[in-house]
């Protein structure tokens, strides 16, 4: 039961951290709430399914080509409908709903609503303290720890990564000092659709493929990035492990747990948001006027 | 009799110097016209059905707006008034056996109530922490819904209330009615000194404080004015279907709600309530229209988002504020509104630009 919530919560917690750290990244760099963000996570699920089952092309050749085209869709996405209207902040935030609305729709028409599943990339299952784990959970773990080390070390070390940084940090000031803030954020897109389709490459064995299944994380997502605080890497990467590991508590202990897993987490949520409203690792900066 | 003939003839005077000189005045006056005027045309139980349900959307979408629009509070749980305003009437219908002109009210408080609740620890946060804490309380309450079946009937919801009268065409006048009263009092709000301050909150709050005004008590007042107006629109929805479910409490219809109002318009009240009168009905006839071709797949979600996204990328202000831009232009001098067509100013003789 330990070893069981203690797995559950690490892989959670690592696929909601890479979903929140994207979604931070693009919100602090552009100011867009991306809804569609775990639409594009959604599909890359899908098209993996499409080319392990239905074309029956290897595994990671599907996962590769998958990340790409979610990337290509995402940045396609961005041009055509979001940055032409960034002024006027409301109708952005719609077309990014419509956006996650529509990929809904068309995977609702192509492949109806059926509960889909890809086959594990290895099977069998390791024994760790007398409970077994399938390989498959082991593998998406270590999978989503390199990545989630690889972006920190992007950030953090690369000169783009600065750009990024800076960007988010101020955008004013960045273009001022000659930085193209129209090419970092389409960077900044590209690295967070590129986490999302990971996160989505690495789950897709372990969660059922269905066309509402970016609803739930989704949720989880926006609550994990006021939790960590609006914009803060490292609040994403707290709050999704707090959030995380919250949720398989919930569904592994209580009876009716499945129901409450969204409000227990928001309440986590709400409730550190009432001891610190800037969030964990928020700076509370001047308001922009 | 003499007083009668004078208002008339006041009435006229001002049709004529103030409504019929603007093309959006005169859509205004032929809307409600037409809203009032529909069962003489057709006593089609379905067409009328469409129209109600139309009309309760409506005056939730405006709701949104006096909070949203107006006050810059973004809300995006919008559902959570509507929902426990719909749960409130039912249990209070069920157990206490109250008629519906008690329930809707009450169940109405009970949305201000929830409105006060979550706007105390919410005054505290601006911008997108409050969107997004805002979505969460619907998700909880919804949660709780399904986790205790004994009192709200889990998934299935309360059924069996009472109806909201005893024919089709009265629930009709009932509800367009009330949507024509309370979009109006909502408008008039929005045009008071009340009004004026809400507005000053969302173009700078630190002005608005070091002006002198309380901005939390007005930001709460917005909570539950919107909650107020929001829950009517509830309690009539949980009395009209006979049911409270958790549909009411959904995330997707938070973010209808949101959609409605953006694509009529935000930050004006007539413009959310076009936006529902526009995109429902559209619906509507889009399933009849789709049902004529039952080999195509469900598209009728797709279609909607995808007109949704278009309009937005070309009127990113909305729909109803791009047409009125359309036909009416600013006078540069007394800033008084002119159709497109005059040259001069109806007011200052001022040259139009």
């Amino acid at each position: 039961m330990l070893v069981d919530i203690l797995i559950d919560g690490l892989i959670k917690g690592s696929v909601y951290a890479l979903l929140a750290i994207g979604f931070s990244l693009v919100l602090g760099v552009a100011r867009i709430i991306n809804i569609a963000h775990t639409a594009l996570y959604m599909t890359s699920a899908y098209l993996i399914y499409v080319g392990t089952k239905i074309m029956g092309l290897p595994a990671i050749l599907c996962m590769v080509t998958a990340i790409f085209l979610t990337i290509l869709l995402g940045l396609l996405i961005y041009n055509f409908f979001i940055r032409p209207i960034q002024e006027h902040e409301a109708a952005m935030l719609i077309s990014t709903i419509a956006v996650g609305m529509m990929l809904q729709e068309v995977f609702l028409m192509i492949f109806g609503g059926h509960y889909l599943g890809v086959e594990p990339l290895i099977g069998g299952y390791a024994t760790i303290m007398g409970v077994r784990v399938t390989n498959q959970h082991l593998l998406a773990l270590g999978l989503a720890i390199i990545v989630l080390v690889s972006v920190r070390f992007f950030l953090m070390k690369t000169r783009t990564g600065l750009a990024i940084r800076s960007t988010a940090n101020d955008r004013e000031v960045a273009n001022l000092m000659g930085m193209n803030v129209t090419g970092v954020a389409f960077v900044t897109m590209a690295v967070s659709v590129g986490l999302a389709s990971i996160a989505g490459a690495i789950v897709v064995p372990l969660v059922t493929v269905e066309p509402t299944m970016w609803m739930h994380p989704l949720i989880m997502m926006l609550a994990i990035v006021v939790l960590g605080g609006l914009g803060s890497i490292e609040g994403s990467f707290v709050g999704a492990y707090i959030l995380g590991f919250a949720e398989s508590l919930v569904v592994f202990l209580l009876p009716n747990g499945s129901f409450l897993k969204d409000a227990v987490a928001l309440t986590i949520m709400i409730l550190v948001l009432l001891v610190r409203p800037e969030g964990l690792f928020g700076v509370s900066f001047e308001e922009e006027r | 009799m003499r007083m009668v003939v004078a208002y008339i003839r006041r009435v006229f005077k001002i049709l004529r110097a103030e409504v019929l000189v603007l093309p959006s005045r005169v859509a205004v006056l032929v809307f409600i016209a037409a809203v009032l005027a529909l069962p003489l045309v057709t006593q089609d139980y379905y067409i009328l059905r469409i129209m109600i349900l139309t009309s309760i959307f409506a005056i939730l979408a405006a709701s949104w707006d006096l909070l949203s629009g107006f006050t810059g509070q973004m809300n995006f749980g919008h559902a959570l008034f509507f929902g426990v305003a719909a749960y409130v009437t039912a249990l209070l219908n069920l157990r206490l056996g109250l008629p519906p002109y008690f329930s809707i009210p009450l169940g109405a408080m009970g949305a201000v109530l929830a409105g006060l609740i979550i706007g105390i620890p919410c005054l505290r946060l601006k911008g997108s922490y409050l969107a997004l804490t805002t979505l969460a309380f619907p998700i909880i309450l919804m949660g709780l819904v399904f986790a205790f079946p004994g009192i709200t009937g889990g998934e299935l919801g309360l059924s069996g209330l009472k109806k909201l009268t005893g024919s089709r065409v009265a629930d009709y006048y009932v509800t367009n009615v009330l949507m024509l009263v309370l979009g109006g009092i909502m408008w008039k709000i929005t045009d008071s000194n009340t009004g004026i301050i809400l507005h000053a909150i969302r173009e700078d709050e630190v002005a608005a404080r070091a002006a002198g005004i309380n901005t939390t008590r007005y930001k709460l007042l917005a909570f539950c004015l919107s909650g107020f107006f929001a829950g009517i629109a509830g309690g009539l929805y949980a009395h009209f279907m006979r049911l409270a479910g958790p549909s009411t409490l959904e995330v997707g219809l938070s973010f209808q709600v949101i959609i409605w109002s953006v694509f009529g318009g935000m930050v004006s009240i007539y413009g959310p309530i076009a936006g529902v009168f526009i995109l429902n009905p559209f619906m509507e006839v889009l399933r009849i229209f789709l049902d004529n071709f039952p080999s195509l797949p469900e598209m009728r979600m797709f279609i909607f988002a995808a007109l949704v996204l278009l309009t937005l990328r070309f009127m990113p202000e909305g729909l109803i504020p791009w047409l009125r831009d359309k036909v009416e232009s600013e006078c540069p001098r007394c800033k008084v509104r002119n159709v497109f067509f005059r040259r001069s100013c109806r007011i200052c003789n001022a040259e139009m630009t």
